[in-house]
């Protein structure tokens, strides 16, 4: 057994995260190289009561996101990586000569190397009175806590601090409704970032959002106040009366660990680290914001990023010799945010520092925007830039910067509004080497690589490369790369539905329409090749309904349904069925009930309520499909289409029928809805609600098509679902007629069957619909396209026809064939077993049918 | 549960529900249907001998194919309700519960190398089906 190697973290914050995530990335591509590999041990070490968690977006947790939702990391994710963590534990001690830690909690590890990520902590300055109860910081998630704590018997606050973090911490305060106030030393907001003309705007859109700004303001004392809780006193004379501070003046290193084992310490704080991210003891490093890298201390996660990177490099060349490595060569500073909802953008020499550097100046006061570009003496080169107002520009400025381009003979048209001349850069006059994300450090090549390693989708593109996972400000950037490379490539190889037909689904609907095509075999003829698939086939058979509504298991539609639609009822592990009647709105009557219950208890069917206010019965074999439905049918029961990718159920509340709080009848409306509806193939399921009131209990706006009652009539919601990613409906309209309501439906449900991806629910094909819910609006609404007649005759026809599919396919013997078990035989299959559970039956498990085999063999 | 008794509980079921070879010595032609019971371009289930097998009756290429009927990734007598298609010009079966596909002439599921299904001969005896086995 070969001995362990040891790598100890000291500190879990973002940059100590990533350091984790890097030795895992290492290790699996070491193991891909090497057999036998010596066995790394990791632990991370952190003083906070959690790991690691999002600081960037730390703001958000006023605006309702929990702890959780900031997680980078859980103690799952780190045991399946096999990293041991200790939380709680800070480390006290480094003993350098038996490489031995020793934390709070009097627990030792030993190392062989160890990596100081302790980060930074919030300058306080030692203003008198400074120490007192409601004097905060702004760091952690206890410091939100705290916070928030003091704010519900506060109602002032004031922010000492307007730099970028301050204004962060303005808003936070200002979100939870105190008076907001930002006191700064220095003449100007976010001195680092802007100029004084760019500060000059920002100012005055932060006081129109109703935060007071205070500037060259020294503050001297925190005095007892006469209306509030303290009073500030400055320099000047003046003072400001507040309940609740918070300092936000600038970060200091965690360094007293360093100190004490005797490091290498800047003069003005940080553990002095070399190119490779050591430190004066080469076993050891330090990364983030902890760091001193030739006398600068990095305050910005993706540099952070990228000294995590260079040391788990470094430290694997070291073990394994097989690495490469890197070196750590400064970062770029430039910055892109979102302020209280102003854009504030700021890229390389955004002052203007270089020697004979020129600048141009565009400023809309009216609009209240102001845009700087810093241009090299030749004028061929972007040095710097200032946005204050609107980042459009921000990425192509950004990638003008980073990649040396040569400007336009105009530079200043690159920040002239779009209507004097459009000069972008799009994602293709990048070169390979263009960083795209900065804080991942990922490359333009990087995306292209992913996409040549079979990445088809956005989102595997984020979650391979990683790119835009971190700050998310290179989102837009990404698509961009993203799907101009794949135009590049033809997009057309990559949306055809399979190797059947160089087509996709919208192409095939239209062709199917257009041509007038009625089956599989004539589509193929004239457009595809093979045979088909298990992938072109529903989709035709799905289109076919979509738009000719025939019976789906006639002769030539029957090869083509999915299991589900094959048997009309939903496949189960063990090759049994479920069998949904139709139970609109989710009213029945106690007759209907009881036949259901005859019915379960006649054929042992499990029975379970489901999501959709109807009763599912389990444990149907094929061959008594037939005669569920017959009995079913003759009580008056109809398909539920539970197997179908087609409309579901539409939930409903009793309304104003019962409730006290009703304002319209939602369950007649419900009712109107699943019969117009009911059957409608489309390229998913399509689940319905509709709430007597703003109380919400049918969950609309948890659905693709969501109805809430008003005073006036009724507001439509689009395009919401539940499952796997869940997403609010949109409010589409308000205060509807009923006539109306029903007209914009038809025109919704037909324009999604027509132009969306084969299973895309409504939610994902709105995303992709270029122009979002405004175009649909159009389209719907103000009839854009000149399409919503058509949209309603169609629809008509699809409901004129509807018929329940049990019902013609107990008529029709062709059909009837495949309920059977066998074709030679009237036998059943010995393989379907239950056994007893709850007083139900349940499947068996292999171990259960072989006792049950065991006992007919061995009587 | 320890692995040997879940050899023997994957052996016994395989006994139960899928031919074995050591039976192979007497084999002979079975017949078993007309060819108006099949369905064009989907699949039924025949028993024969106790083992369940699959018919695909593809028109486009005139032929009828046999496969056992069980499908050894889902572990359930099931596919013959599957979808038929093609791969490259090979016909396949999909299975119905999780999508693989097996190959209607090798039997060889193309997802997983490991997995298959068995294939027999099928010959049609002036309009009876019949099956090698």
């Amino acid at each position: 057994m070969l001995e362990k190697r040891k790598i100890v973290i000291v500190g879990n914050g973002m940059v100590g995260h990533h350091f984790v995530e890097q030795v895992i990335e290492q290790q699996k591509a070491q193991h891909n190289k090497q057999q036998s590999l010596q066995p790394l041990e990791v632990t991370v070490l952190s003083a906070e009561s959690r790991l690691a968690y999002d600081r960037v977006h730390l703001s958000e947790f006023f605006s309702g996101k929990t702890a959780d939702d900031l997680a980078m990391t859980t103690p799952k994710t780190y045991h399946s990586w096999d990293v041991n963590f200790r939380t709680n534990a800070k480390v006290e001690h480094i003993d350098r000569q038996f490489n031995v830690v020793k934390t709070v909690t009097g627990e030792t590890f030993s190392y062989d190397k160890l990596i100081l990520a302790t980060g930074s902590y919030p300058f306080v300055p030692p203003i008198p009175g400074h120490k007192q109860p409601h004097c905060l910081v702004y760091r952690t998630i206890e410091d939100l806590h705290a916070i928030e704590r003091s704010a519900k018997s506060s109602k002032v606050g004031v922010v000492i601090g307007g730099g970028l973090l301050g204004l962060e911490a303005a808003n936070a305060i200002k979100q939870l409704g105190l008076e907001t106030h930002v006191v700064e030393f220095a003449p100007q907001l976010m001195a680092v970032q802007v100029d004084a003309g760019g500060g000059q705007l920002l100012r005055s859109k932060i006081e129109s959002l109703g935060v007071q700004v205070h500037t060259s303001k020294v503050t001297q004392n925190i005095g007892k106040g006469e209306q509030c809780r303290y009073q500030l006193q400055f320099a000047d004379g003046e003072v400001l009366e507040t309940d609740m501070i918070l300092f936000s003046a600038g970060i200091r290193p965690y360094d007293e660990l360093a100190k004490m084992a005797d490091l290498a310490v800047g003069e003005r704080g940080g553990v002095v680290i070399n190119n490779l991210c050591q430190t004066s003891d080469p076993s050891i490093y330090a990364i983030g914001e902890c760091a001193l890298w030739q006398n600068f201390i990095f305050g910005l996660v993706a540099p952070g990023y990228s000294m995590a990177k260079v040391a788990a490099k470094h430290i694997f060349s070291d073990f394994y010799a097989s690495a490469d490595v890197t070196e750590f060569t400064g970062a770029d500073l430039s910055t892109k945010l979102k302020l209280m909802g102003v854009d504030v953008g700021s890229i390389g020499d955004a002052h203007g520092k270089t020697p004979g550097s020129l600048a141009c100046i565009f400023e809309d006061q009216p609009n209240s925007v102001y845009k700087k570009i810093v241009i090299s003496e030749d004028k061929t080169r972007l040095l710097g830039a200032v946005l204050v107002g609107d980042n459009s520009e921000y990425d192509t400025l950004l990638q003008y910067m980073l990649n040396d381009i040569d400007l336009p003979e105009t530079p200043e048209a690159l920040i002239l509004p779009k209507s004097e001349g459009e000069v972008s850069l799009g994602a293709s006059a990048l070169p390979d080497t263009a960083t795209i994300c900065s804080c991942h450090n990922v490359s333009k090549g990087d995306i292209v690589a992913a996409l040549d390693d079979g990445c088809t989708d956005l989102g595997e593109i984020k979650s391979c490369t990683k790119a835009s996972t971190g700050c998310g400000g290179c989102a837009a950037l990404v698509k961009n790369v993203f799907e101009e490379e794949l135009q590049s490539r033809g997009v057309s190889v990559k949306q055809d539905i399979c190797e059947h037909f160089p087509y996709s689904r919208r192409q095939l609907f239209d062709l199917i329409k257009v041509e007038k095509i009625k089956t599989f075999d004539e589509l193929l003829e004239k457009h595809g090749s093979g045979l088909g698939c298990e992938v072109c086939k529903p989709t035709t058979a799905s289109i076919l309904a979509s738009i000719y509504n025939d019976y789906i298991l006639d002769k030539f539609h029957l090869p083509l349904q999915d299991s589900n639609d094959n048997f009309l009822a939903n496949l189960q592990k063990d090759g049994t069925y479920s069998v949904v009647p139709r139970i609109p709105g989710g009213e029945v009557t106690p007759e209907k009930l009881i036949v259901i219950g005859q019915v379960a208890q006649k054929y042992d069917l499990y029975t379970k309520i489901t999501g959709g206010q109807r009763i599912d019965m389990f444990g149907a074999r094929v061959e008594q499909l037939p005669l569920i439905w017959q009995e079913l049918i003759d009580a008056g029961f109809e398909t539920g289409h539970a197997y179908g990718k087609s409309v579901r159920t539409v939930k409903s509340c009793v309304g104003s029928t019962w409730c006290r709080f009703g304002v319209q009848d939602s369950l007649n409306m419900a009712l109107d809805l699943e019969n117009r509806y009911k059957g409608l193939r489309s390229p998913h399921k399509l689940k319905f609600a509709v709430s007597g009131c703003t109380r919400e209990c049918a969950e609309a706006q948890s659905k693709d098509i969501g109805v809430i009652a008003t005073e006036n009539g009724w507001n439509l919601y689009v395009c919401g679902n539940g499952g796997m990613r869940p997403r609010h409906a949109d409010l589409f309209a308000t205060d509807l007629d009923d006539k109306t309501l029903l007209q914009y439906i038809d025109r919704i449900l037909i324009f999604y069957t027509q132009t969306a991806d084969r299973l895309q629910r409504t939610s994902v094909w709105l995303e992709n619909l270029e122009g979002g819910l405004d175009y649909l609006k159009q389209v719907i609404i103000d009839d854009s396209l000149g399409l919503s007649k058509e949209m309603e005759t169609q629809m008509e026809n699809i409901v004129g026809k509807y018929q329940c599919e049990w019902k013609t396919t107990l008529e029709d013997p062709i059909a009837m064939k495949r309920f059977k078990a066998f074709v030679n035989c009237e036998e059943q299959d010995e393989n379907i077993v239950f056994v007893k559970e709850r007083e139900q039956i349940r499947p068996a498990k292999d171990v259960e049918k072989l006792e049950r085999i065991a006992v007919v063999v061995d009587p | 549960m320890s692995k040997l008794t879940k050899q023997l509980i994957e052996k016994q079921i395989q006994k139960q529900v899928e031919p074995l070879e050591s039976q192979s010595s007497g084999q002979t032609w079975h017949s078993v249907c007309r060819m108006s019971d099949l369905i064009q371009d989907a699949g039924v289930c025949a028993l024969i001998n106790d083992k369940q097998i699959a018919l695909f009756n593809i028109k486009r290429q005139g032929k009828v194919y046999a496969v056992s009927n069980f499908d050894p990734i889902g572990k359930a007598n099931v596919m013959y309700r599957g979808i038929i298609g093609s791969v490259q010009d090979e016909p396949v079966i999909a299975s119905p519960l999780y999508k693989q596909q097996f190959s209607l002439t090798s039997g060889r599921c193309l997802q997983e190398q490991d997995k298959a299904l068995h294939t027999f001969d099928v010959r049609i005896n002036e309009d009876t089906v019949q099956v090698f086995l």
